[in-house]
């Protein structure tokens, strides 16, 4: 039986298994949208911005083993879609986005509604299709979540013109996908990885660094039974948080620009580096020279050759899947007797537990006014840190990567590499969606909350009580931040003099809100909201706005050159260490 | 340093865009740029030639081959190879010119396709540098449009670029 162009599209994700569609019609989409009504394998959100439906596609695909699916009409709808699109390609997170394009015949005259979507989302993608003649549209779909799911995931954009919506042909889902120019390598070199294994013999001050990478491909099995082999210590970007669980004693905590004091200088002054789905980015290891400065031999495990080698050299680079790399590290290692010293690892872990022992997270709760890392850690506790945590961008994005212990993967769901402002909201409907039976918590800021706020509206239509834990501190927090650490207290337009009264906001929403502004009040709030489990409710706690995420590593310093809170002062950042043992200890 | 890289690439609507987008997008350096499709249909032949420190080159070559269309890359400068460039050069040809110009074309192994009583238009084949030689050598007065393919290259003997 022949199917129109939009019958064949929702079979083509029915075909998926796709159980959600985020998205928002328009003229292009029309008949997609009436083959959507037509059907039941799959639901809609429609929600209230455009690319709030990428971002909670994306949040779907991140909080789950599924892959979220995002439904644009042309022109603006295409172009709203631009950030979510550009977060997930960051972030290397499978997602399909399906944008209606205006019908061939006026493609190029600057029809109604047209812009070039596949030129546009070009640089932000992992590919894209324009699909121009019906025939070519089932197996543009097979070929679409085949891209978006294998290798080095990411999003894929199918734009397709009205007119092909519309014409009719014979409907056949392929098996399969045999493409000559896209063969992802999965299987480690079985050279490389002897290498690593006799390298990881020799290590005497030895570290596991593990990104995303490692979630992306569900190797945190692997890299668990990893760290227990080698007895190494362990961090995690902020992207692989989860990765490893962050209340292990091997574990040593986020490094980068807001890592731990002791994650960061065993990254400085670590001999052999087992990077495992990391990609070394700028802000994890901020000046290669001077990462490089302590000599070390790197061992680098990414399924995309071109993220080895990009920022910094490495010694053994093994292109693979995390997982199954791994999985042959292991047995490798099960059979191979030779261990890194343990008299030496000792020492090194010594050494771990001496930069540890300040506690460079330490802060002190007062009376008077609440501190936005008190709200995290009590949330943490309250939620038997269980919760899904979804966060926008800045401080309070950097609080909860610092005080919020991830168990396990798929629970932190951040814009990593975009850094988008606004994902927050959006993230907790697809994460609540894809996870109904868990809390979904977002944590966000009074800033960061309002660049996408109008999703309290879509929220209230599928029912996803999510909580929002909503930092007010009424600044641009990390903005100010950096105006006081770097721009002499110039606080240039970070400070927003005119807030909505959320709780009203929400209210007028159809949700529950609470104002929260004494430390006394902090775990009342969270316990009451976390037991109204079928409203979402926003919890709009008023913070210290004077309140500095630290450490940090300020621009252009090294890992051993942080700005340390005010309890660690007068610390020296080398500890114990020797400069003739350690290279640059400055 | 000048590299040339050599790619197969389906030959699709966008994946020349691709290309070019990539070299923009990352900053890298493009000198030349030439594609066709090949011997079958399916596949173009471009080649690439650009400059940068071994670093730059590995990551151009890699960022290429993440390209979903893109089916082979390969640096012809890491073996033995031949570069070929055609040029058009179109030159005023009157007077004593007249018989100079000819001569030019001769010594440059160069064939003379278009006549005028003023222009002759001169096809000239070889390595790029050959054709930057032939514009040093002649005035730059009488040179009326120069247009260039841009190199193509091909490793020499068994060395064989093919899926």
């Amino acid at each position: 039986m022949e199917l129109t162009g939009a019958e064949i599209v929702a079979r083509c994700l029915a075909e998926e298994g796709v159980e959600y569609v985020f998205g928002y019609p328009g003229g292009a989409v029309l008949e997609i949208y009436d083959a959507i009504f037509k059907q039941d394998k799959f639901k809609h959100v429609l929600v209230r911005h455009e690319q709030a439906a990428v971002h909670a596609a994306d949040a779907y695909s991140r909080s789950s083993d599924r892959i979220g699916v995002a439904l644009v009409t042309s022109g603006p709808g295409a172009t709203n879609a631009i950030t979510g699109i550009a977060t997930a390609h960051l972030d290397s997170i499978p997602m399909i986005v399906i944008s209606g394009q205006v019908a061939t015949p006026a493609i190029g005259l600057d029809a109604f509604q047209e812009v070039d979507m596949v030129g546009i989302t070009r640089p932000c993608v992992k590919h894209n299709f324009l699909v121009k003649d019906v025939s070519e549209l089932a197996d543009t779909f097979k070929k679409a979540f085949y891209i978006a799911t294998t290798g080095r995931p990411g999003p894929v954009v199918i734009d397709i013109p009205k007119d092909v919506t519309q014409k009719k042909t014979e409907f056949n889902y392929p098996t399969s996908v045999n493409m000559r120019s896209y063969t992802p390598i999965n299987k480690g070199h079985p050279g490389q990885i002897k290498k690593a294994v006799q390298l990881i013999a020799e290590a005497k001050r030895p570290l596991i660094y593990v990104g995303g990478g490692a979630i992306l491909s569900d190797a945190h099995q692997q890299v668990a039974e990893l760290v227990r082999t080698l007895d190494f210590p362990c961090t995690n970007t902020l992207m692989g948080l989860g990765a490893y669980p962050g209340d292990d004693p091997k574990f040593i905590g986020m490094l980068g620009m807001h890592g731990t004091y002791e994650a960061n200088l065993a990254m400085q002054y670590c001999d052999v580096l087992i990077a495992i789905g990391a990609r070394f980015d700028d802000r994890v290891v901020s000046q290669p020279a001077h990462f490089l400065s302590s000599p070390k031999r790197i061992i680098h495990i990414d399924v995309d050759p071109s993220s080895i080698a990009k920022r910094v050299k490495v010694d053994v680079p093994i292109v693979g899947n995390c997982r199954d790399v791994l999985d042959e590290m292991l047995a490798l290692l099960r059979s191979t007797p030779e261990r890194a010293d343990p008299e030496a690892v000792k020492t090194w872990w010594k050494q771990i537990d001496e930069w540890r022992a300040p506690n460079s997270l330490k802060y002190e709760q007062g009376s008077d006014i609440i501190k936005p890392q008190f709200v995290v850690e009590t949330l943490h506790r309250l939620t038997n840190g269980d919760a899904i945590i979804t966060s926008d961008v800045g401080q309070h994005q950097m609080f909860a990567a610092q005080y919020y212990k991830f168990k396990r993967p798929r629970q932190w769901i951040n814009s990593g590499g975009l850094g988008t402002m606004g994902v927050g909201l959006p993230y907790a409907m697809g994460a609540k969606l894809a996870n109904p039976e868990l809390d979904v918590v977002c944590i966000t800021g009074e800033a960061s909350i309002q660049m996408n706020i109008q999703e309290l509206s879509t929220a209230k239509q599928y029912h996803t009580p999510v909580k929002i834990v909503n930092l007010n501190n009424g600044y641009l927090g990390m903005v100010r931040q950096w105006q006081e650490m770097f721009y002499e207290n110039r606080y240039a337009e970070s400070y927003m003099d005119a807030l909505p009264d959320f709780v009203k906001l929400a209210e007028a929403y159809g949700h529950v809100g609470m104002r929260i502004s004494k430390p006394s009040d902090v775990e009342g709030a969270l316990r009451e909201a976390l037991a109204m489990k079928d409203r979402l409710v926003f919890m709009d706690f008023l913070i210290d706005p004077k309140t500095n995420v630290f450490p940090m590593v300020g621009n252009g310093k090294g890992l051993n050159q942080m700005d340390l809170p005010p309890h660690m002062q007068d610390v020296r950042q080398t500890g114990t260490l020797k400069e003739r043992d350690y290279g640059n200890l400055s | 340093m000048r590299h040339i890289l050599s790619i197969l690439i389906e030959n699709e609507a966008g994946a020349l865009s691709r290309v070019a987008g990539l070299f923009s997008a990352r900053a890298y350096n493009i000198e030349s740029l030439s594609v066709a499709p090949t011997e079958d249909p399916t596949l173009s032949r471009m080649t690439i030639v650009t400059s940068g420190s071994d670093d730059i080159i590995e990551q151009i070559t890699k960022q290429l081959n993440k390209l979903i269309e893109v089916v082979k890359v390969i640096d012809l400068h890491e073996a033995e190879h031949i570069e070929r460039e055609l040029m058009l050069i179109k030159v005023r040809a009157t007077g004593k010119d007249r018989e100079e110009m000819k001569r030019m074309a001769d010594i440059f192994r160069g064939r003379i396709i278009d006549v005028t009583e003023k222009t002759y238009t001169i096809e000239l084949t070889g390595p790029g540098a050959k054709l930057d030689a032939f514009i040093q050598a002649v005035d730059r007065s009488v040179i009326l449009e120069t247009v260039r393919t841009g190199a193509s290259g091909i490793g020499r003997g068994e060395r064989i670029l093919k899926i």
